[in-house]
């Protein structure tokens, strides 16, 4: 088959005439394409152009101020930042153990079989609808962090001193530590299955040399495997806190929903999106608590975009 | 070493056996990280089933939101969520699709313009949901002057157009180029390549992709706050506000009325099963298929 040319024959078509069908299919496709451009276009720009009030009226000052009073018109971002980065570093924290466990419990150690059913239902978990989370956390794990675990932390630790500023607070339930524990199990399924993929495309041979030294599997996971997806665990990382940036009916339904900013971390809090959907029934059209509520919604969008573009570049793929 | 009688070197001096010993906790860890995903999954489903299934009666299903104590259910709201996420696939499919098309078969390396759109579509697939209601609100409900469930379906359709974007285009790359040539060596034009060789072989794959966006989109509460709102009667206006399902479950579980609060559940149960269900038959399928 030698004498056939080499090149495929559907390329370089940019430099022949187009017959016109295959013009107007052309332009339809591309069309979709500039509208999916377009509307991610507009997300951004009608975001920070429906903050310019406030961040006019407020100036630098917006971003972090601890003040969130409709009553006197003042309004801050500071507390539900401050919600926000603390409830996801604490769901990440959390998510990070279990994610890696069980994706190391899938690809290495489980049988085969067993490994298919608890991944399926592993990524069955991913796919609830997030305001189930947030009913099973407010009448599951609320009660219980109330009944149990503060209550048994405030009688043991109260008097430890570099513990106790951090249980501090009356037993509601609801708070940060709450809503972490939910955003951990919401982005866990989610990581464990980046890092499944990350794992099993570690090239066999290296595995199998590791082991031909006799290694024990958790040698070759961590000298081997780690090292070589670290890229694609930090990835998976990234990924999982750009998810918890921005989960609200789940959060909405365990943090407790006050504006304010402190050490305990099972005091009642917010964060951005809860406080969006709490407030923004509340909020008349072209007042200035809209505006900032958009201006708090600006800059999550920036959040999430710049967590987005530090996973792609760390995984390093530009496809 | 698989019959237990041959010993190595590494597991009979101190250094192995500690690492055996780490080797056996690492394992114990993980198995315990496994089960505490797999608990939570069983917890919900339990807590799902217990509170919510003796709520989920025929009344339920089949009579319209009203005011407690009524002995009302949530059919208006099963209503509503079917022709807005409906409405959704509708307006997201050839959009999702269009897009998908252009990005696998115009969307080379050197072809920045498709770059750019791909990493689009990846940034609108993370967007907080919350955000694309808070833009569709801008956009559309404010100059309106009201809610309604049109911009509720627009807002879902945002978030369903990535997801289909993404599959579409996965989907065509795997489409072989020796299929594309034979095409084109028969004389069809490159619309019709893509059409019927492409797209046809694609389909199961693409179908996949618009189910799961379905089973995302169906379960989106988030979007709908400042979009469709909601709705206690029957309404099948598209202009007016629309109850669905996800909604009426965040207005009732936070009730202090019992009867709302067991609604609720059952609702909860109700989108559950069906979320679950499209994304077990999704990949039971796609695994034969």
């Amino acid at each position: 088959m030698k004498h056939l040319p080499a090149e495929p024959l559907v390329q370089k078509q940019n430099k022949q005439k187009w017959p016109l069908a295959d013009c107007l299919f052309y332009v339809l496709v591309a069309s979709c394409a500039a509208i999916v451009l377009s509307v991610l276009g507009s997300l951004v720009v009608l975001l920070g152009v429906g903050a310019q009030q406030a961040f006019h009226h407020f100036g630098f000052q917006f971003f972090i101020k601890n003040i969130w009073n409709p009553v006197s018109n003042q309004y801050g971002a500071g507390a539900p930042f401050f919600g926000t980065l603390v409830s996801t570093f604490i769901g990440v924290l959390i998510a990070l153990p279990l994610a890696f466990g069980t994706a190391f419990w899938l690809t290495d150690i489980a049988p085969k079989r067993i490994s298919a059913v608890v991944g399926e239902a592993v990524q069955l978990l991913s796919a609830v609808p997030s305001i189930i989370f947030g009913m099973w956390g407010f009448f599951n794990i609320v009660p219980f962090m109330a009944r149990h675990v503060q209550p048994f932390l405030m009688h043991h630790f109260r008097h430890v001193p570099g513990i106790k500023f951090i249980i501090h607070g009356a037993p509601f339930g609801t708070g940060l530590m709450t809503a972490g524990l939910v955003l951990a199990v919401m982005i866990a399924p989610f990581m464990t299955a980046i890092m499944k993929d990350v794992f099993n495309a570690v090239p066999p041979m290296l595995r199998e040399s590791a082991y031909g030294l006799g290694s024990t599997r958790w040698d070759v996971m961590w000298k081997i495997v780690v090292p070589w997806s670290r890229t694609g665990i930090i990835g998976a990382i990234v990924l999982g806190m750009g998810r918890a940036l921005g989960e609200t009916m789940a959060v909405t339904f365990v943090i407790g929903n006050v504006t304010d900013v402190g050490w305990s971390l099972f005091a009642p809090r917010s964060t951005v999106a809860s406080l969006i959907a709490l407030q923004f029934p509340e909020s008349p059209e072209g007042s200035l608590r809209l505006s900032s509520l958009l201006g708090l919604g600006f800059i999550l969008m920036l959040l999430s975009f710049v967590t987005l573009s530090l996973a792609r570049f760390l995984r390093g793929d530009t496809k | 070493m698989s019959n237990g009688k041959v010993y190595s070197g590494w597991q009979t001096d101190r250094y192995g056996a500690r690492r055996r010993c780490i080797d056996r906790l690492v394992t114990g860890l993980s198995l315990i990280a496994a089960s505490c995903l797999v608990l939570v999954l069983a917890s919900i489903l339990w807590t799902l089933l217990s509170k919510g299934l003796s709520g989920l009666t025929f009344a339920a299903v089949s009579k319209s939101m009203g005011p407690p104590g009524s002995g009302g259910g949530f059919a208006n709201a099963i209503i509503g969520s079917v022709i807005q996420t409906a409405l959704a696939l509708v307006m997201a499919t050839p959009l999702g699709m269009g897009c998908g098309i252009y990005l696998s078969e115009y969307g080379s390396k050197r072809n920045h313009f498709a770059l750019i759109v791909r990493f689009v579509s990846d940034v609108l697939m993370s967007v907080p949901s919350i955000l694309v209601g808070l833009f569709v609100y801008e956009v559309w409900v404010a100059p309106v002057g009201h809610f309604s469930a049109f911009s509720g379906s627009v807002a879902l359709a945002i978030l369903a157009v990535p997801i289909i974007v993404r599959t579409t285009e996965d989907m065509l790359r795997l489409v072989p180029l020796a299929l594309r040539e034979a095409g084109a060596a028969l004389g069809a034009a490159r619309w019709k390549v893509t059409l019927s060789i492409c797209l046809r072989s694609a389909k199961a794959g693409i179908v996949t992709g618009v189910l799961l966006a379905l089973a995302r989109v169906s379960g989106e509460t988030a979007p709908l706050l400042f979009t469709s709102l909601g709705n206690q009667n029957w309404s099948l206006n598209l202009n007016k506000p629309m109850a669905s399902l996800p909604m009426t479950i965040y207005q009732y579980a936070g009730a202090s009325y019992e009867d709302w609060v067991q609604l609720a559940w059952a609702a909860a149960l109700f989108v559950t099963l069906g979320v679950l269900t499209i994304n077990i038959v999704v990949r039971f399928s796609a695994r034969r298929g």
